[in-house]
Parts: C-alpha cells; sequence; structure tokens
C-alpha cells in the first residue's frame, strides 16, 4: 500500500519534470535553428516582388526583432564607452539604432538570390554561439563562408551580435571605423554623432 | 659567364641579408619591450598603428580616383565575358600563384601543404592545360590558400610594423611591404622569369599583365560589397583599413576557427538582457 503510494508520487513527479523539461525546450531556442530562421526569413523577403522600400521596411522588422542593436551600439563604441555620460549614451543608442537599420537593410536589400546553408555551431561560453553557414556562390560571386556570433544570456530570445565574413567580424570593423572618427576629431564624440546624424538623414 | 652568375648571387643575398635583418629587428623591436609590443607600431591595446595616416588617406583618395577612372570600369566590362572565360583566367591565375605559396608554405613548415599544393600545382599545370581548369579540387587538393612572404613573416612572430597604402596596390603594412620585395629580388620565380631574367621565353609584359588582370578579377568578384561598403560607411578609410588587418591577421594564423582570429574580451563585459 505505502510503497504503491511511493510510486504514484514518484509517477507524479516524473510526468511533471517531463512536462516541466520538455515545456522548457520549446521554450528555449537552439542558436542554429534561431539562424535557420531568421536567414529564411530574410530570404523570403529578398525573393519576393515587393518594390526596394517595401523590402528594406521587411528587412528591419527582422532586424529590430532578432539583433541586439543595443548591444551591437555599445560595442562599437570600444573604449569610448567608458567615457561618455548617461545622456549622451541615449543620444547615441538612438542614433545608432537607425544608422544600424538603415545600413543593414540597404546592404542586405541588393541581394536578390541570397541561398545561406545553415551548418553548425558551436558554444563559446554560455553568453555565446557561433553559428556557422555558407551563402551558396552565384554567378557574380564566390562561395561566401559567414559566421553569426550568436548572444544567449536568455536561451528563450536569442539575439545576434556579429556576422563574421571570411573571418572578418563587421562589428569590429564597425568599431574601428567608429574610433576612427573620434579621433580624428581629437577625441570629440560629438564628431560621432554628427557623423550618424548626417547618414540618417 | 660563371663570374656573373656568382656575383649576382652575393647581391642576392645581400639584398636578402638585409631584409632579413630589418625583418629581425622589427621583430626584436616587438619583443623587447616589456608589454612585447612594438612602441612605433602598436596601440596600447595592440592595434596596428597608423604612423603615416595623412600620406595614407592622401593615397587612398588617390586610389579610389584611379579605380573609379580605370579599375571599376575595367572590372565591369570583365564581368561581360563569358563565365567559362572569367572562371579559366581566375583558374589560371591561382595556379600561377602556387609558385608563391609553395615556397611559402616550406618555409613556415608546412610541409603537408607545400606537398599537397605542389601536387595541385602539377596536375593543373598539366591535365588542367596551363591551369585554366582546376582539375585537383576534384582530386580531393581542394581548399588553397595563397601564402605569401608577408605572410611569413608574421608566421615567424614578425609584427605588422605601421599600416600603409600603396599608390595602385592598396592597403599593406611595412612587414607585409617588406614581404613583397623579397618575391622581386628573387622569391617569386615568376617574377624571376618574366621581368629579372631574360629567358626569351616571357617578357615583362607577361608578369605586368598577370598582376594587372588579377588585380580585376578581384575587382570584377567585389563589385557590389564595395559599393555597399563605401555607400554605407562613416569612414571608409578607417573600413579598408579594418577589413585588411582583420583578414591579414586570419591568413597569418592560417585559421578558419573563429575563436582563434578575434579577441573576445571585448563581448565579456557587454550585457543588454
Amino acid at each position: 500500500m505505502y510503497s504503491s503510494k511511493i510510486i504514484k508520487k514518484l509517477n507524479f513527479y516524473l510526468i511533471f519534470g517531463l512536462i516541466f523539461f520538455s515545456f522548457n525546450i520549446s521554450q528555449s531556442k537552439e542558436p542554429i535553428n534561431f539562424v535557420e530562421e531568421v536567414t529564411s526569413k530574410a530570404s523570403n523577403v529578398l525573393m519576393t516582388s515587393f518594390d526596394k522600400e517595401e523590402k528594406i521596411k521587411k528587412l528591419r522588422k527582422i532586424a529590430e526583432e532578432n539583433v541586439d542593436i543595443r548591444g551591437v551600439g555599445f560595442y562599437s563604441l570600444g573604449k569610448h564607452r567608458k567615457k561618455i555620460n548617461k545622456s549622451q549614451l541615449n543620444e547615441y543608442h538612438s542614433l545608432f539604432k537607425e544608422y544600424f537599420l538603415k545600413s543593414f537593410s540597404s546592404r542586405l536589400s541588393e541581394y536578390t538570390d541570397p541561398k545561406i546553408n545553415v551548418l553548425s555551431q558551436e558554444i563559446l561560453s554560455p553568453k555565446y554561439t557561433i553559428v556557422s553557414s555558407i551563402l551558396v556562390a552565384s554567378e557574380n560571386r564566390p562561395e561566401i563562408k559567414i559566421e553569426w556570433r550568436v548572444y544567449t544570456k536568455n536561451p528563450e530570445k536569442p539575439l545576434i551580435r556579429d556576422l563574421i565574413i571570411e573571418g572578418i567580424s563587421l562589428a569590429r570593423t564597425q568599431k574601428e571605423e567608429f574610433n576612427s572618427v573620434i579621433q580624428s576629431a581629437e577625441g570629440d564624440i560629438n564628431a560621432l554623432f554628427d557623423n550618424l546624424r548626417k547618414f540618417n538623414n | 659567364m660563371i663570374k656573373d652568375v656568382t656575383i649576382e648571387s652575393i647581391n642576392i643575398m645581400k639584398k636578402g641579408l638585409i631584409l632579413l635583418l630589418l625583418a629581425f629587428s622589427l621583430s626584436v623591436n616587438a619583443h623587447a619591450g616589456t608589454d612585447g609590443q612594438n612602441d612605433l607600431s602598436k596601440n596600447p591595446n595592440g592595434e596596428v598603428k597608423d604612423c603615416f595616416e595623412g600620406i595614407n588617406r592622401g593615397v587612398f583618395a588617390f586610389n579610389q580616383a584611379l579605380d573609379q577612372l580605370i579599375i571599376e570600369p575595367v572590372a565591369k566590362g570583365y564581368r561581360f565575358l563569358p563565365s567559362p572565360i572569367r572562371s579559366g583566367t581566375s583558374n589560371f591565375l591561382s595556379n600561377l600563384s602556387l609558385v608563391v605559396t609553395i615556397p611559402n608554405n616550406l618555409l613556415q613548415g608546412e610541409m603537408g601543404l607545400a606537398g599537397k599544393n605542389s601536387a595541385r600545382f602539377v596536375v593543373n599545370s598539366t591535365v588542367g592545360i596551363l591551369g585554366l581548369f582546376d582539375p585537383a579540387s576534384k582530386m580531393g587538393l581542394n581548399s588553397y590558400e595563397k601564402e605569401d612572404y608577408g605572410q611569413t613573416l608574421g608566421r615567424w612572430g614578425v609584427n605588422e610594423g605601421c599600416y600603409l597604402v600603396l599608390p595602385v596596390l592598396g592597403p599593406s603594412t611595412v612587414r607585409d611591404t617588406i614581404g613583397d620585395v623579397v618575391g622581386y629580388l628573387g622569391g617569386d620565380p615568376w617574377y624571376n622569369v618574366t621581368v629579372r631574367n631574360d629567358t626569351h621565353y616571357f617578357s615583362d609584359f607577361d608578369y605586368y599583365a598577370s598582376v594587372a588582370t588579377l588585380g580585376i578579377d578581384f575587382r570584377a568578384k567585389n563589385i557590389e560589397s564595395f559599393e555597399n561598403l563605401e555607400k554605407n560607411s562613416l569612414d571608409f578609410y578607417a573600413s579598408v583599413k579594418s577589413l585588411y588587418l582583420q583578414d591579414r591577421k586570419r591568413k597569418i594564423l592560417n585559421s578558419d576557427e573563429i575563436t582563434d582570429t578575434l579577441d573576445d574580451s571585448d563581448w565579456e563585459e557587454i550585457d543588454t538582457n
């Protein structure tokens, strides 16, 4: 009698555990699946017959939902992020967001036949996973290797933080470009703000 | 005749020795300091210093004008050639580059790779009709990576030195420029049989035509990427510099593992959720 109660109780915990576990699995997204999903969404937009403006609008939405724009912006500031005050930082984040979305969607909208094969993933740390993929060669372009740095601190909501194209990090290029703009103005961060404003308008 | 050859050999050795000493002094400068970094050429955070930025930006502007006037229009025209002609040209030039890659594989101690690339060169030069076709890749001799003397110096621990922009040739560093000079002083067999020595089979034109075609082929493959980069850059000069230096770093490490080539420390401190 006692033992059957224990078995029932154990079964209850087992079933509860299984449900809880499977619920967790369904909530957390594997970075490789996440990248596959994002690239497939972007490819679908690019292959449609929408005009360029409409494509840009849709690509911006995909980027806003799946890229950690705030994190990329913070990274792009490099050593200067420690020197700016809170109001400057807020202004920077809003300027960077617009800059990022404008340049990202404009860059991507040029591609008409992007076939991306997602290949594998490597977990670097609890916060980062690198997903490897290949942009399939076309008539005018050779095959290109693309790696995605996925920020996985919140496993339920992974976000893209960097694209590494043939070993070249776009975020790092951005950081070095911003640093150059600031250095050319003898360390004045307002020079970067002015340039971002000019680009955004 | 024998005397001439001997004097020539001694001259080459002297020049080679000077270059090696120069490269060594760069390397020693890099390691003599307490932090193991070359004060002349590196920022405190390990980035390559742009010691001649004013001149570099001037040369960069000149190169851009040259690109707009000549190189880009020619590259766009090159794209109209039938695909088999373009891929044949690309294969031929890639095969030709193996004469520099193989000695550099050896200098870097990559004996297996030197053997594989030698086999690739033999197969493509014969079965592949002077390199116009690439049967070697179909035989498993694929994933070819070009190597040069700048990369070898890098592998030997020589730091980049300052960043340079060369007229027509584009981005480089002091170390990579020394690497190019090694090629001109006898390290490039193709240069030797065309420009340096009168072999009666090739002329100077063959060498310069191959270099120019290589540039046009590269430009034609990257027309959209360059346009995109220029259009979306706040400082195009800085973007090109960053791309060049990152690419060289990856090539010198001979690694496809991005964890080997990228510094992650900056990312670690950025938390947004």
